[in-house]
């Protein structure tokens, strides 16, 4: 009886102590639970908090020019550092211009691209030729831009510009576009330029989109006879269009921002003007170029709401291109 | 008959169009390389390595400018990547739909593809304006906020590649999902997060537009990092558009640098990729 009553005791306390131990290390590994979770959970904020934190700071720095120009400083093209004057069209325009011409040039050439590797290209060949496309996406801007100043604008001086105002200039309607000496550099430069940049990026998208397409559609088709392009035209294009425009938007996002390519070869001249061979600036070789050297309070500030302008610009084309290329995989899971 | 044969033209023409595009796109990235090559190799000598950046007009090297890229890119991936694999981490275990989650990808998607530039101009009012002067730490933060997302995306990614089953185990084993994530799903996805750090410091030694406000540059050899710091994509910039022979040889040879550089870090994330997707598809 006294045995039992001993080996109860020391049976009930063994278990009491396995409950206490149980009992620290659930409490342990429900801390290191909470600490992990909070940690991952701040992280992702953090990213929030970044964009946050990027828009106010825009907003705090250019807010002396905005509240001393006002809604003219976006409507005026004068840029004077020594009179404080301080106006935003010349580079918008830039901005805009040099951004059409990249996507009038790589989106044809970008969905040329995409067809090819998705539709067209031996197998063997794939792999290596879209590897290339996505090592052009990787080249930095930089290296586009020392690029286009010593080996692609002498190129366009020499034997493309000469031609243009030759045989262009004269045109009723679009001959001022190709109007005066061929400087090499200049908006149309800038603009091929960011079309080869951009290229990689809309090509890769588009054949990402042109794989979805599903092979029973495309198979169909052919069954019924028609050709490639007749399948390309008529089943691949429309299943894919939410994807084509994303693509071309994600595209101009990174044509409207970029800015070491443009600055080398832009010629940063704050005007308008109406030929395409004349210099001109955007607004992040605005930025890139002046920046530093900027003095003066206002000068700064006009520069940063310069930026601000930029951010507002892309922000919204990158939001876009993205609700429609979510719209597309969404519907893509659905259809899987 | 006639109309088969219009149908044949115009498939033949887009066929043939198609096939032009893409040897345009392959012959930009020849003659981009070629000329990075032939430029950059005749500027490289074993000075390159051993000097600091010259002052106009006399013989130097890229030393310092190396060194503070090699620095201000490895911290900008110390602090960035862990904030990135962190986030991912939340998306793809805690709040794989909640609506902050997609929020957050969304906001993501948003930095991944935002101007460089602005993130320089952010960096340089929220850090460089406070301090008072341009400083390679600045520089080393512009460049994390740039890797973050790039991260981020990978590691989110690579997590949803993880077998459920892995996972479940785990979780029937008693673990707790820190002790799942930490013991099984990072060494499952391994590869793949280091894919996206690869990819990470690819992305952000190259970048430029962000130093320009941030580091700025330094003409001499400087470890303090509380001061400007030289790097290679400024000097290149101003280099390259000088006017002095002996500066624009160092450009290219700098050129070349990155862009080497940058193509091996690519290549053997893909490498690492590929591995990846055989080990998986065997």
């Amino acid at each position: 009886m006294h045995r039992a009553l001993t080996f109860l005791a020391f049976g009930g306390g063994v278990t009491l102590t396995v409950a206490i131990i149980d009992q620290g290390h659930a409490a342990k590994q429900l801390l290191y639970e909470r600490i992990f979770r909070s940690a991952t959970l701040s992280a992702a904020i953090l990213v929030l908090v970044i964009l946050g934190g990027v828009a106010l700071a825009l907003l705090q720095g250019a807010w002396p020019a905005v509240s001393h120009f006002g809604f003219a400083f976006v409507t005026r093209e004068i840029w004077n550092p020594v009179t404080d004057q301080f106006g935003a069209l010349a580079p918008i325009y830039g901005t805009v211009v040099t951004s059409l011409i990249a996507m009038l040039i790589a989106v044809p050439t970008g969905f040329g691209i995409a067809l090819f590797l998705t539709e067209l290209c031996p197998p063997l060949l794939k792999r290596p030729i879209g590897v290339a496309v996505e090592l052009l996406a990787a080249v930095p801007s930089i290296i586009f831009g020392i690029w286009g100043l010593f080996v692609l604008a002498p190129v366009l001086q020499r034997h493309v510009q000469p031609w243009l105002i030759a045989n262009l200039g004269q045109l009723p309607g679009v001959g001022h576009l190709f109007k005066g000496p061929p400087y090499g550099i200049g908006i149309l430069t800038a603009g091929i330029v960011l079309a080869i940049m951009v290229l990689p990026f809309i090509a890769a998208t588009m054949r990402d989109v042109f794989d979805t397409v599903p092979a029973m559609l495309k198979e169909s088709g052919y069954g019924l006879g028609a050709t490639k392009w007749e399948v390309i035209w008529n089943v691949v294009v429309p299943h894919s269009r939410a994807g084509i425009v994303g693509g071309v938007m994600l595209g101009l996002g990174r044509a409207l921002g970029e800015t070491m390519a443009v600055t080398f070869v832009i010629g940063n001249a704050h005007r308008i003007s109406s030929s395409l061979l004349a210099p001109g600036t955007t607004i992040s070789s605005s930025i890139a170029n002046e920046f530093t050297e900027a003095v003066g309070d206002l000068y700064t500030s006009s520069l940063i709401a310069l930026g601000l302008l930029l951010f507002i610009i892309t922000f919204t084309v990158i939001a876009a291109a993205q609700a429609m290329l979510r719209r597309l995989e969404r519907r893509a899971g659905i259809g899987a | 008959m006639n109309r088969r044969a219009l149908r044949k033209f115009t498939n033949g023409t887009f066929v043939g169009l198609s096939l032009v595009a893409t040897l345009t796109g392959l012959a930009c990235l020849a003659a981009i390389l070629w000329t990075l090559v032939s430029h950059g190799l005749s500027g490289m000598s074993g000075q390159v390595f051993r000097e600091m950046t010259p002052p106009p007009g006399s013989q130097g090297g890229l030393l310092n400018a190396i060194y503070g890229s090699a620095v201000m890119t490895l911290l900008g991936i110390l602090i960035g990547s862990p904030i990135g694999v962190l986030a991912g981490t939340y998306l793809a275990e805690y709040g794989r739909i909640s609506r902050l989650s997609s929020v957050v990808r969304f906001i993501n998607d948003i930095l991944l593809s935002a101007p460089s530039i602005i993130i320089g101009l952010f960096v340089y009012e929220v850090i460089v304006v406070r301090m008072g002067h341009f400083s390679a730490i600045a520089g080393a933060l512009s460049l994390a906020v740039l890797a973050i997302p790039v991260t981020l995306r990978t590691t989110e990614d690579m997590l949803n590649l993880v077998p459920i089953g892995m996972k479940d185990s785990s979780a029937a084993l008693g673990a707790y999902p820190w002790r799942t994530t930490l013991s099984v799903l990072y060494p499952a996805a391994r590869s793949g997060i280091v894919t996206g750090l690869l990819l990470a410091i690819a992305r952000i030694s190259g970048e430029t537009a962000p130093l320009l406000f941030t580091a700025l540059n330094n003409q001499f050899w400087s470890t303090n990092l509380n001061a400007p710091m030289a790097n290679l994509p400024v000097v290149i910039f101003q280099f390259a558009l000088s006017p002095y022979k002996e500066w624009q040889d160092l450009a290219w040879a700098g050129a070349l640098i990155i862009t080497v550089t940058i193509l091996l870090l690519s290549i053997s994330a893909r490498v690492i990729l590929a591995m990846l997707q055989a080990q998986r598809g065997a």
